[in-house]
């Protein structure tokens, strides 16, 4: 640690809710997709999930509408340093798929992909417990297409790119796959609280 | 289940380099040895860091600046400078308003401050120099494409290099003296006798994708994500592949 000479920083409070080395974005929403935003309807969108499951399933946007509705309300933390606090998602819980594929017994990671291509990994710990969903209203209105719309993977307890938009599905692996970002510097899990933002932190 | 998962669809922008996981990982100490005005808004501030491992350009780096109480900020950086073995890496940073770190550099720093970085980071956006490059960016989203610039220029590099680039005016145009004939700039406020003013658009972008160097264009856009939206749908309209666009949004 090496104090910087005349910076005070912003005015603040100690938040516990802030992760190590995070600010408070307040009102603003960065978007930092590094591909161009598809334009995608919702009558064209599909979730599926197979690999290690008994009942590889795809799903439609009607059919995913009809498992039962379960919302998120709290923060999300980007690697790049902002966090945003009070935000509200609703959509379906991933336990509501897992219901219905069953994963196996050997099964411990999840590669998640968009319709764009984006690829992500996550242990399969990350995705169960109702602390992972498919997401498609931010505060009550259907999800902006920059910012994953029709619907986006969200895991809010890891850093914001584990939370794959334009969601095409979750392929279910016995063994961990580096993703985009995780192939291209990033961390393998990306746990704002440990700080995991780069490989080898 | 061994095979490796390839989805199915055409993917956006695979990687292009490998990142040394130890160069991203550790904390160094920077000296700032210089600072350049460009604009009114925007400077270019000069960083020794004695153990930099280089960097590609269009990468960024992170830095860090810690107040006495250990209150910690940290931003990412997109580098300005061109790689090269001079020690030194350049950062060309917007006075953003009410921005703590960048106010920091801005009003506080002089020759001789330390500030902490980490890097380079991401290679997602990096150009090796090796595939014929079409640049477009708004305002401080030059910055990273003006490394890019300065590498083919350092390197006398053969390979095709084309810069579009936005500004509100002439005044705001970061880097102005230094554009060449691979440059052309829009003025979308107010631009110089007989320079029309407006927004980028087709017509800016078509000739471009006319000349189709071989093996087609690496399209590098960067800007706020509003410009990014513009730009790259400008990009596929025109006709330029969806997988051959690399976008960096300055959050």
């Amino acid at each position: 640690m090496h104090i910087t000479r005349g910076f005070t920083g912003r005015p603040r409070v100690a938040d516990p809710g802030l992760p190590p080395g995070q600010y408070d974005a307040g009102d603003d929403w960065p978007v930092l997709s590094a591909e161009v935003t598809p334009d995608l309807a919702p009558a064209d969108w599909t979730f599926r999930i197979d690999g290690l499951v008994d009942q590889p399933r795809t799903w439609d946007w009607e059919e995913a509408h009809r498992l039962p509705p379960s919302a998120y309300e709290g923060a999300i933390h980007c690697v790049t340093s902002w966090s945003k606090f009070g935000v509200r998602f609703a959509g379906v819980s991933l336990d509501a798929f897992w219901d219905v594929v069953r994963p196996h017994g050997s099964a411990t990671h999840a590669v998640a992909y968009s319709h764009t291509g984006y690829t992500t990994n996550l242990p399969l710990a990350d995705l169960t417990g109702g602390r992972a969903w498919i997401a498609w209203e931010y505060d009550g209105r259907p999800l902006a297409p920059e910012h994953g719309g029709p619907a986006r993977l969200l895991v809010p307890h890891l850093y914001f790119w584990k939370s794959a938009k334009w969601i095409a599905g979750l392929r279910i692996l016995d063994h961990d796959e580096p993703g985009f970002w995780e192939q291209n510097g990033y961390h393998e899990r990306g746990n704002p609280w440990e700080e995991q933002r780069y490989s080898g932190d | 289940m061994t095979d490796t998962f390839v989805p199915p669809t055409r993917f956006a922008v695979p990687g292009r380099i490998a990142v040394s996981e130890q160069a991203a990982s550790v904390w160094q100490t920077a000296t700032l040895t210089g600072i350049r005005r460009e604009t009114a808004r925007a400077a270019t501030f000069r960083l020794a860091v004695p153990g930099w491992p280089g960097h590609l350009p269009g990468q960024h780096l992170m830095v860090r600046l810690t107040a006495e109480d250990g209150y910690v900020a940290q931003r990412h950086y997109s580098i300005a400078s061109a790689p090269d073995d001079s020690g030194h890496v350049e950062l060309t940073l917007d006075h953003i308003e009410g921005g703590e770190v960048s106010g920091w550099f801005h009003t506080v720093a002089r020759p001789g401050d330390r500030v902490e970085v980490r890097g380079p980071v991401s290679g997602f956006f990096a150009w090796p120099g090796d595939r014929p490059a079409l640049l477009i960016g708004a305002g401080s989203g030059v910055v990273p494409l003006m490394s890019m610039i300065r590498h083919h220029r350092a390197r006398n590099l053969a390979v095709p290099l084309r810069l579009l680039v936005s500004a509100r005016g002439p005044e705001e145009l970061i880097y102005a003296g230094e554009f060449g004939a691979e440059t052309t700039p829009v003025f979308t406020r107010s631009a110089p006798e007989g320079v029309p003013v407006g927004r980028m658009a087709a017509a800016h972008v078509a000739p471009l994708l006319a000349e189709q160097p071989s093996g087609g264009w690496e399209a590098y856009v960067c800007g706020s994500n509003s410009f990014a939206e513009h730009a790259s749908r400008l990009l596929v309209t025109a006709g330029q592949p969806v997988e051959r666009i690399r976008i960096e949004r300055f959050g």
